[in-house]
């Protein structure tokens, strides 16, 4: 690396300090990089230290002290940006580069130190968004309209984006409450969980309050999972997980316990990252669990990094999830303090089957596309969150090139689970690939939305009866999230299961459920579902960053310019086989998922 | 002589090296593609080291850059091999087997301790060590230089130093391991092979052996001088003695280029004759009795260029030269014709071909394979010979082919002739930047967004005891002469240190600053330190 | 270039630590039928061209590493879901690829008419006869409702032009920006999506960035989007001929390294400058003096 040749525009300050703080305190919960260094060193005038090894190292920290700089002025200023170029010695360029992919960065200075991101998503786009963002701008607040902020069961949602402050999510969103929020009240998340405690398994602590502190959850059964797990040896937790039959319910439903043992078979040095991006809009689960419950996610982790002989963990937090982040901030500085992370966890060196593993916390930044696991890898990595062309795979190339297992955060607290019943006693619930329960996303309308706790296998009606039923007529159900599919009423009756879904065409995805009665405007929502694949994509791959554009724009001309669906649906089938045949990630595959459906269901061009 | 010639190596093996030590090389700027190469070694994960006294582009891609000061670069190299010795890091076997001479090379390093090195240096211990360690230990590794080893008046002990520990440490004579001078100008590394070397003639060969001498005379028809020419420097000795008296000068531009530009200027006037053969009217040209008007030889002519990898490539006319300018090898063809009746005017190709019977060196390159292959490599005796990848293989060879062991040479450091004191507390270097060549007679031929004209370099500190700032206007003065620069002020510079590039003589003449001290072994000038003194100029604007 | 790729017989290999040195055996792919064998390492773009397939390619070039982004090079391969592109996918042994199925013909289709439609792709020759090759139908798109590239041409200095209303994203000027070869990193990917642009950092302009003018980026920009200056000139006169150009490769005239150079001459005058890409020296790559340092031969008094 060349020692990077910034413009003339210095920092302010704030700006250096900013940079210099947040290099010296972002990483507690590194435990193998700090070796190697800074990126540039001098002793005296005749010595200086920097070359690409020092350099690449540093690379990680640029999200951290991008979020630094724009939390302490309000946004990236040329200069600001300079000096993070000449503290990690990232080139200017590339510092921009990184910075312009995130949608929580702007570039000028901003007209209000406080930016308000009102979601006017689906969920929210029905729950009278629109209306608020109106009424906000009327009185001269500073709005961004905002994709799915993933508070969808308190529709409608926004984000406070402050400078100098605490950032805050407000729910149930209303003039008054945004008001409040920009004048410093912080949110206190309640549960969102209407099943009773004894209901329910991998939410069973939620409704405890007490069970966010470190004494709380341990009085509630806490680290038993993990005291179990090291009475096993590593191999054999992983066959544990094997017999489980858990499957990643991060979308994909792909078998967690192959993952880990390939992962286990690779060459350390190996990491675990836990995928907490949660941005697919109708999706909610993980930051319940993460504001209510976030020792467990600890602890599995921890569990993980036992069981695969991985050293570093990782969680990826969306950057619009304000209170989870501290909820979990806390807790893994608090677990450090217990020593239930970091050198020798639990001192289970002391029974001989000692181990080490800490985590880091890393915040993203306003972009769906890094829950992507490959374009997550790249962001913590200080790249732009373009997927990366697989093969090779994460569990042979993936953090910083090394063995790495990715998994979502309601897969990881199924692990407890699996160390307190056992492989076996785990996959009595469910059947076939689909075992154990799986927490789904009430939303849209439906009376009591909120986050919901079945063993596979219960029927979409169930699940909709435990939330008080539909409100309104129900026209259709967007399953999967904007990733899924729209089905019909006709569906009720199907079996949640992996297999059952997927053989009546749909997919449970994430496990969100947004219920639409016959009220919605369907054009709208569904031209809404098309642009929030044209924002989100990354821009990689010409099938999905022009596809996706051409999508929006079809469904542009249906909704104002009542352009007829027939033509359209032409256009739409090409664009759709191009972007699922030869896109590079997932989200160019699913971008038209949706949108097909709801023309199959007759839902579009039905108003005109 | 052992590590002169030609580079040992091929461009393609650094990039798989384990540790590349530039040693005043700035490559970046310099020889940018020769660059690109190391990066690519980089990139495959090796480590650069490197030593020079200016942090400049090259240093900062550096693992670990070692300022040292000017002109020390001898008791560098002693010092790391006196502790490579010291800590038992030499390759004994290869030592034994393949040198000699080291008794006398480790008596010689005696004084080089790290202490001493450190203080003749201006470096810390622990970096000297660290130099070494690294070099020693690499499993490859190489040892380039360019103008900041060869531009001192101890040039040519400065290369064999290196030399030294290379034979030292096993680090030449076999893939990724060597030593890379990499020339400064496009065809320095042919001119040497066609034998433009007042010792030599073509192919390197020794113009005092009798045997070869009678070959070419052979060969020429014609009587060769048993005893080396002068080289440029001593060739303006000899202007001063009146020895010299005409000069038939092609393709330099000495009345720009010289150290002591003043003094070589005068000594060109007062010639009884200069004829000039360039494609411009340069400096040198206007003080000519005779210009002839020449060829670019890269675009306007046939012919070939040998590169630092000893590449022997073509080099051809895609353009016709303007008005009356003629080929290069047309002039001279038409004045042998005028000298020796019935020369006629043979073509490039037949000249290389005629060449080729003299030169083994050159002898399997044949004009269709140099085509073919994108240039060879010398040596390439026949023409089933692919060309050579890497110099000095046979010091590898169990009976070493026959050779003499490579062998170690004593190099003693003296301090570089120009000294500060009082009236000249600041030295001065010099070198190249990225857009420009030598003194710009090429390179001011296009507009580069990049040129920031001429400058003197200057560390912050010493600049605000000066109280002078970046654009100051202010007056250099070197013990021979002085000028007006403008400054520029660059923490890349240790203090005390200052740079300046002689790319443009019209606006600034930094040559006439330097010093005519010059390397006996090589003829080359000392540009590299000058003591300067620098004084801000009073703007007449303050008398208003 | 890598470490596995040497020695061979043709460079000796050094009797004391020579590297380790993979041994690189054979793979048979089947290409639409046909076997053919390339070594391990080698692309299923390699296999394509071996067995005699043409391939369109855009982000490919054989200077940078793939990034595999405009996928214009897809391919059917046996056992995958989606397609794969040829250009980045190693060959293994046993692959059965398709390059002639619906699937394959509709997506590079579909490529062609996205990028025809969002980009002025006229001066890109390879695009555009792709583009009829494959059929694609720039005319069905609605223009009024048809989002392009309308960026207007940037004209920062006297050595090259930024034109990013041709530009197709393909990331090859950024390769070699960076790490691919010249390590000066002056421009990046910047923003996301439909909006993402090649940038310096904060659209400062050339001059004011990083660049040191090697014209390395211009050289491997498949579409003209990045152009040299006389070119730029010339064609707004109406007079850039190629048709009328000789490409004479030569030396250059600055340094020791000897670079390969093909000078492009129209009427007695350079009028573009590259290096050839498969050449050991340069990889295709320069220095600003070779690149643009030629004008000196031409500065003529007649002129
Ligand atoms: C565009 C896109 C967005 C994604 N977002 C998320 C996400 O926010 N959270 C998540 O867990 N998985 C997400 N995934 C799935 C991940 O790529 C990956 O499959 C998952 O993290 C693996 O964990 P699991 O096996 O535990 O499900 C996303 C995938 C794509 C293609
Ligand atoms: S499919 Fe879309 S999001 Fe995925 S890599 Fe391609 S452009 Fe990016
Ligand atoms: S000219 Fe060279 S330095 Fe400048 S942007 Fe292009 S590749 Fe980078
Ligand atoms: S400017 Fe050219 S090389 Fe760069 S991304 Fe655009 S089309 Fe590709
Ligand atoms: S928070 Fe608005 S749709 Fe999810
Ligand atoms: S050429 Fe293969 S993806 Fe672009």
């Amino acid at each position: 690396m060349p020692e990077v040749a910034v413009t003339d525009a210095r920092g302010t300050d704030a700006e250096r300090n900013a940079v210099a703080d947040a290099i010296a305190i972002q990483s507690p919960g590194l435990i193998t990089f700090d070796a190697i260094g800074p990126a540039l060193t001098f002793d005296g005038d005749r010595i200086a230290r920097s070359g690409a090894e020092r350099i690449f190292n540093r690379r990680h920290l640029l999200l951290p002290v991008l979020h630094a700089v724009r939390d302490a002025v309000g946004y990236i200023s040329e200069g600001g940006a300079n000096e993070i170029a000449e503290a990690l010695q990232v080139p200017p360029a590339e510092v921009f580069g990184v910075a312009s992919f995130y949608e929580l960065f702007t570039f000028e200075q901003p007209e209000a130190a406080d930016v308000v991101h009102v979601c006017d998503d689906t969920a929210c786009r029905i729950q009278g968004a629109n209306g608020l963002i109106d009424e906000l701008r009327a009185d001269g607040v500073v709005v961004h309209g905002s994709p799915c902020l993933g508070l969808c069961e308190q529709a409608p949602a926004a984000f406070v984006q402050r400078t100098g402050q605490q950032h805050v999510s407000v729910r149930t969103a209303t003039k008054p409450a945004v008001d409040a929020a920009l004048a410093g009240q912080v949110t206190v998340p309640i549960a969102p969980v209407p099943q009773p405690s004894d209901a329910l398994t991998l939410l069973a602590r939620v409704h405890d309050a007490a069970a966010v502190d470190y004494e709380g959850y341990v009085s509630t059964g806490g680290y038993e999972a993990l005291a179990n797990a090291v009475t096993m040896t590593p191999a054999e937790v992983i066959e544990q997980i094997g017999d489980s039959g858990l499957t990643g319910r991060g979308g994909a439903a792909f078998p967690t316990g192959f993952k880990w043992s390939a992962v286990a078979g690779e060459d350390g040095p190996r990491h675990l990252v836990v995928n907490a991006d949660e941005s697919e809009p109708g999706t909610f689960k993980d930051r319940v669990i993460m504001e209510h419950d976030p020792y467990s996610l600890i602890e599995a982790m921890t569990i993980a990094g036992y069981a695969m002989g991985a050293e570093q963990g990782w969680i990826y937090i969306r950057g619009e999830y304000p209170e989870a982040t501290r909820s979990l901030k806390s807790a893994i500085a608090e677990a450090r303090s217990k020593a239930m992370l970091g050198d020798d966890v639990g001192g289970y060196s002391s029974q001989g089957n000692g181990f080490r593993f800490d985590i880091e916390l890393r915040m993203g930044a306003g972009a769906y596309i890094c829950g992507e696991e490959t374009a997550l890898l790249n962001s913590i990595e200080g790249y732009r969150g373009e997927p990366r062309n697989k093969p090779p795979f994460p569990t042979t190339n993936g953090l910083f090139g090394r063995p790495t297992a990715i998994n979502n955060v309601e897969t990881m607290v199924n692990v407890n689970q699996i160390m307190l019943l056992g492989g076996e006693g785990f996959a009595q619930r469910g059947a076939g690939r689909s075992t154990g329960t799986k927490l789904f996303c009430l939303s849209g309308h439906v009376r009591v939305p909120g986050v919901y706790e079945v063993t596979y296998g219960a029927t979409l009606r169930e699940v909709i009866d435990l939330a008080g039923g539909p409100v309104g007529d129900l026209r259709a159900i967007l399953m999967g999230g904007a990733a899924g599919s729209f089905i019909g009423a006709d569906m009720l009756d199907v079996p949640l299961t992996i297999e059952a879904s997927r053989e009546h065409g749909f997919s449970l995805g994430s496990g969100v459920i947004m219920l639409l009665n016959d009220s919605v405007d369907f054009d709208d929502f569904v031209a809404r579902i098309a642009q929030f694949f044209r924002d989100e994509s990354c821009g990689q791959c010409v099938p999905c960053r022009v596809g996706t554009v051409r999508q929006s724009e079809s469904l542009l001309r249906i909704r104002e310019k009542g352009a007829a669906v027939e033509t359209e649906r032409v256009l739409l089938d090409d664009f759709a086989k191009v972007m699922a045949d030869a896109s590079i990630c997932g989200l160019g595959h699913t971008a038209s998922g949706a949108i097909l459906s709801a023309f199959d269901l007759g839902l579009i061009g039905a108003s005109s | 002589m052992f590590g002169a010639g030609g580079g040992t190596v091929s461009y393609e093996e650094i990039e798989t090296t384990d540790l590349i030590i530039m040693w005043g090389s700035n490559a970046r700027e310099a020889h940018p593609i020769f660059f690109h190469h190391a990066l690519a070694g980089i990139r495959n994960g090796a480590k650069m080291i490197s030593v020079d006294p200016r942090r400049s582009q090259t240093a900062k891609f550096a693992d670990l850059w070692l300022g040292l000061n000017v002109g020390t670069d001898i008791a560098l190299a002693n010092g790391v091999g006196r502790y490579i010795l010291d800590h038992d890091l030499q390759n004994d076997d290869f030592i034994a087997h393949s040198t000699q001479g080291i008794d006398a090379y480790r008596d010689s390093l005696e004084e080089w301790t790290l202490a001493r090195t450190a203080e003749v240096t201006g470096l810390p211990e622990y970096a000297i060590a660290e130099l070494a360690e690294a070099y020693a230990t690499a499993e490859s590794a190489q040892i380039c230089w360019t103008l900041g080893i060869t531009e001192h008046h101890t040039g040519a002990e400065n290369v064999m130093a290196l030399c030294n520990l290379a034979l030292l440490t096993g680090h030449v004579g076999r893939y990724g391991s060597g030593l890379v001078p990499v020339r400064g100008q496009n065809n320095v590394q042919g001119g040497g092979d066609m034998g433009a070397l007042p010792n030599k003639l073509t192919g390197f060969q020794d113009i005092e052996d009798d045997e070869i001498r009678a070959k070419f005379e052979a060969a020429w028809e014609c009587t060769i001088p048993a005893k080396p020419g002068k080289h440029l420097t001593l060739m303006f000795e000899a202007m001063e003695t009146g020895e010299l008296t005409t000069i038939f000068c092609i393709g330099e531009n000495p009345a720009d280029s010289e150290a002591d530009i003043n003094h070589a200027r005068k000594l060109l006037e007062g010639l009884d004759m200069l004829v000039v053969q360039d494609i411009f009217l340069t400096r040198t040209a206007e003080l000519a009795d005779v210009v002839l008007p020449a060829s670019a030889g890269w675009a306007e002519t046939e012919g070939t260029v040998t590169n630092s990898e000893r590449r022997v490539q073509r080099s051809r006319k895609a353009l016709d030269p303007p008005g009356e300018a003629k080929d290069d090898l047309e002039i001279i063809n038409l004045i042998a014709e005028r000298m020796a009746p019935g020369w006629g005017n043979p073509t490039a190709e037949e000249m290389w071909d005629e060449l080729r019977t003299v030169s083994p060196m050159h002898g399997g390159m044949s004009w269709e394979r140099l085509e073919e292959h994108g240039g060879l490599q010398w040596p390439c005796p026949t023409l089933d010979h692919p060309g050579t990848l890497f110099l000095h293989g046979w010091l590898w060879a169990d009976d070493l082919e026959g050779r003499e062991p490579a062998p170690f040479t004593v190099n003693v450091w003296r301090p570089h002739v120009d000294l500060i004191d009082e009236d000249f507390p600041l030295l001065m270097t010099t070198g190249r930047v990225l857009d420009s060549y030598n003194t710009g007679v090429q390179s001011d031929g296009y507009n580069s967004p990049i040129r920031s004209g001429e400058a003197l370099d200057m560390n912050p500190d010493d600049a605000a005891v000066l109280g002078v700032s970046t654009g100051s206007r202010v007056e250099v003065s070197s013990r021979r002469a002085t000028i007006d620069m403008t400054i520029r002020v660059q923490p890349d510079l240790p203090v005390g240190l200052t740079f300046t590039t002689y790319h443009f003589p019209d606006t600034t003449d930094t040559n006439q600053l330097t010093i005519e001290a010059w390397d006996k072994k090589s003829g080359t000038a000392e540009f590299k330190a000058t003591a300067i003194n620098v004084r801000p100029k009073v703007e007449a604007s303050n008398n208003a | 270039m890598t470490a596995t790729s040497r020695p061979s017989a043709e460079r000796p290999i050094s009797p004391v630590g020579e590297r380790q040195v993979a041994i690189r055996t054979k793979v048979t792919v089947s290409i639409d039928g046909t076997d053919v064998s390339v070594l391990e390492g080698q692309t299923v773009l390699d296999a394509c061209t071996a067995a005699g397939v043409d391939t369109p390619t855009i982000c490919y070039g054989p200077t940078v590493t793939p990034v595999n982004a405009c996928r214009v090079c897809v391919v059917e391969v046996e056992g995958s879901r989606t397609l794969v592109p040829s250009c980045s996918r190693p060959a293994e042994e046993g692959m059965v690829v398709t390059t002639d199925s619906d699937k394959v013909m509709h997506s590079r289709k579909m490529v062609l008419e996205f990028l025809g439609t969002s980009s002025d792709v006229s001066q890109a020759d390879d695009i555009m006869g792709w583009i009829d090759d494959y059929d694609a139908d720039l005319g069905r798109y609605d223009e009024a409702t048809t989002q392009r590239m309308t960026d207007e041409v940037k004209i920062e200095d006297d050595l090259y032009i930024r034109a990013y209303d041709r530009c197709v994203l393909c990331y090859k000027c950024v390769e070699a920006c960076g790490e691919d070869a010249q390590w000066t990193f002056a421009i990046a990917m910047s923003g996301r999506g439909f909006d993402s642009r090649i940038s310096t950092e904060f659209g400062v302009t050339l001059p004011d960035s990083a660049c040191v003018y090697c014209g390395n980026c211009v050289a491997v920009c498949p579409t003209n989007a990045l152009q040299f200056k006389t070119e730029f000139d010339l064609r707004k006169m109406a007079d850039w001929r190629p048709e009328d150009q000789t490409i004479t490769q030569t030396v250059c005239s600055y340094c020791g390294v000897g670079c390969n150079l093909d000078l492009h001459v129209q009427d007695n005058a350079i009028v573009k400058v590259t290096s050839p890409s498969d050449h050991s020296i340069t990889h295709g790559n320069l220095c600003v003096k070779g690149r643009f340092g030629y004008q000196y031969v031409q500065n003529r008094p007649s002129a």
